[in-house]
């Protein structure tokens, strides 16, 4: 039977550049794929190109590619990502000069559009599509004078199509995460729209993939200390039959470590109902996969069944939701602890004597519990902690009230308990974005693929 | 006799979010766990565990094929990732935390 091979390169903006560099010298692959857009990332990329226009792309895949096109165009290697975020033209522009910089002047580069439905909304209610937020209801309108973007999630498809046109690179908006590992499937093996098994399995391999060393050792939480060598973490490389069946693996000579445990963990992972994992490709059911170690760092992956792809595509909206103010300073021992509680009530009362009055406040206390809240057990005494880190933040539809928290903390130093110390300046305030998403007929939406060549001066 | 594990000697587990909502997985070590927590970690107690810093309710789900729990806790990160104002907005913690609850073995 065919198989092909694929590799992981990035599992979120900010990943390392470095993994993908294994992939492609030593996983024998033929496509690499990139995920790089968690929900949160739109927001980040949002507020990038509110400032600079030409942004709002994942601005790391320009020293990728920098470090990969050379290895790539040797080894004939496919490289496919959604770095493009909200601006995958900004972003498809910034790949072709880097690409001419090194003299690979013949790239093809596709760029992915028909995902940003920001200047669509009144044409797609006009087309009957009520625009109601799925988990709550609320209508559009109370959130339409706040919208920062709006995106609809793309499958596979466009991507097998970029790549039938003979792109090297594909970049694409918001396609899903599994979809940079199904597009190539679909376009190697010729997939059918209905072969619903297949596409499961494809997802699948998607979902395993994409959050990069999350299935090959990294984020272990039993077993961590025993996985090799996890400063050169391998990425995850999957070798896949006609049939949709795939072997998960990674790069010869890499760290981390493929197993049943590390598989089953990213699995599940931010899945919700297992029994229908729901993609604009496919709907999957994860209780019929079957996960086999059948070698040192492999696992087989087969008998994902699939459903129909739903008759609508998810749209995610992020508008402004004010506000978030923060201030630090640490306390030593003795009494650590209360000093730190003293300090955040002495803070408390001062917003209050300057009449800020926050929607919310939020005190922790780092070394206690910052990660838990209130599920954090509360230490038995103060003698054995040496330290803690007090952490307040509020949210504010006033930008100003996050600039009179910030200004409360230096003052502790003189005129607060006593032992405070390391207040980080006073921390700039973050806006805050709220998610808003609906379900759109797939057929109001249009995906479009262009392909230019690097040499071409065509924005 | 019956005496009290933590859920962190007989299982592995991984979180992360989706909007507003906690996704944590619970995986059995062997099935003598998985016997077990399909009948110990019930929705009901998982609720409990987590109504400190849970608003809303929680979903599970058995995965056979893999012996574990999924849950959903609702409400658990402070309005989703992009407004919270937890430092652990992502709630990527919330596995371990789940790690440390207690249940009764059954010899």
């Amino acid at each position: 039977m065919r198989t092909v091979r694929i590799g992981a390169g990035q599992g979120f903006y900010g990943d390392s550049l470095l993994p993908a560099l294994d992939v492609a010298r030593y996983g024998n692959v033929k496509y690499i794929s990139f995920d790089t857009l968690a929900e949160l990332t739109l927001a980040i990329l949002e507020k990038g190109r509110k400032k600079d226009p030409t942004q709002g792309y994942t601005r790391d895949v320009v020293p990728m590619m920098r470090n990969l096109l050379p290895i790539c165009r040797e080894k004939g290697i496919k490289l496919i990502t959604n770095a493009g975020g909200i601006n995958p033209a900004g972003a498809a522009k910034a790949v072709r000069e880097v690409a001419r910089e090194l003299g690979f002047t013949d790239l093809k580069v596709a760029c992915v559009t028909g995902d940003d439905i920001y200047d669509r909304l009144g044409d797609l209610a006009a087309n009957g599509v009520a625009f109601k937020d799925k988990e709550t209801g609320q209508d559009l309108a109370d959130i339409r004078d706040r919208l920062l973007f709006a995106s609809v999630y793309l499958g596979a498809d466009v991507i097998a199509e970029a790549l039938r046109q003979g792109a090297d690179v594909v970049i694409t908006g918001r396609t899903t995460d599994t979809a940079q590992f199904l597009g190539p499937l679909i376009y190697e093996f010729g997939w059918g729209r209905e072969e619903w098994n297949k596409l499961a399995q494809g997802i699948m391999l998607g979902h395993l993939m994409e959050c990069s060393g999350q299935v090959s050792g990294g984020n272990l939480q039993v077993g961590w200390e025993d996985v090799p060598n996890l400063e050169r973490i391998g990425f995850p490389v999957a070798e896949v039959s006609e049939d949709g069946t795939f072997l998960l693996t990674k790069p010869e000579g890499t760290g981390g470590a493929v197993t049943l445990r590390s598989v089953k963990e990213q699995f599940l992972y931010e899945i919700h109902d297992p029994t229908a994992y729901i993609t604009p490709d496919v709907i999957c059911d994860l209780t019929t996969t079957k996960l086999e170690q059948v070698g040192e760092n492999q696992v087989r992956v087969s008998g994902t069944a699939g459903r129909p792809a739903p008759p609508t595509l998810k749209a995610l909206l992020g508008f402004a939701d004010g506000w978030m103010g923060e201030g630090y300073i640490s306390f030593s021992w003795p009494k650590a602890l209360s000093k730190a509680k003293r300090a955040a009530e002495i803070i408390q009362k001062r917003l209050e004597m300057q009449g800020v009055r926050p929607e919310e406040i939020h005190v922790e206390y780092i070394g206690i519990n910052s990660l838990w809240g209130a599920l954090a057990p509360q230490p038995a005494d103060e003698e054995s902690i040496n330290e803690v880190r007090l952490r307040m933040a509020i949210r504010t539809g006033n930008k100003r009230d996050c600039e009179v928290l910030a200004r409360e903390f230096p003052p502790l130093l003189l005129s607060g308990p006593p032992t405070a110390s390391a207040v980080a300046g006073t921390p700039q305030p973050r806006e805050l974005m709220g998610l808003w998403s609906t379900l759109i007929p797939r057929e109001l939406i249009e995906p479009h693929v262009k392909v230019i060549v690097a040499s071409s001066g065509e924005v | 006799m019956a005496r009290s594990i933590r859920l962190l000697d007989i299982c592995h587990a991984r979180s992360g979010d989706k909007g507003d909502a906690s996704d944590i997985s619970l995986f059995a070590n062997d099935t003598a766990a998985w016997e077990l927590i399909r009948r110990q970690v019930t929705k009901e107690k998982v609720t409990d565990y987590f109504r400190p810093v849970a608003r809303g309710p929680v979903e599970v789900w058995e995965v056979a094929n893999v012996q574990a729990l999924k849950f959903l806790v609702h409400g658990a990160l402070g309005g989703g990732a992009p407004r919270s104002l937890r430092s652990d907005n992502l709630g990527k913690t919330f596995a371990a935390a789940l790690l440390r609850m207690e249940i009764e073995t059954e010899e």
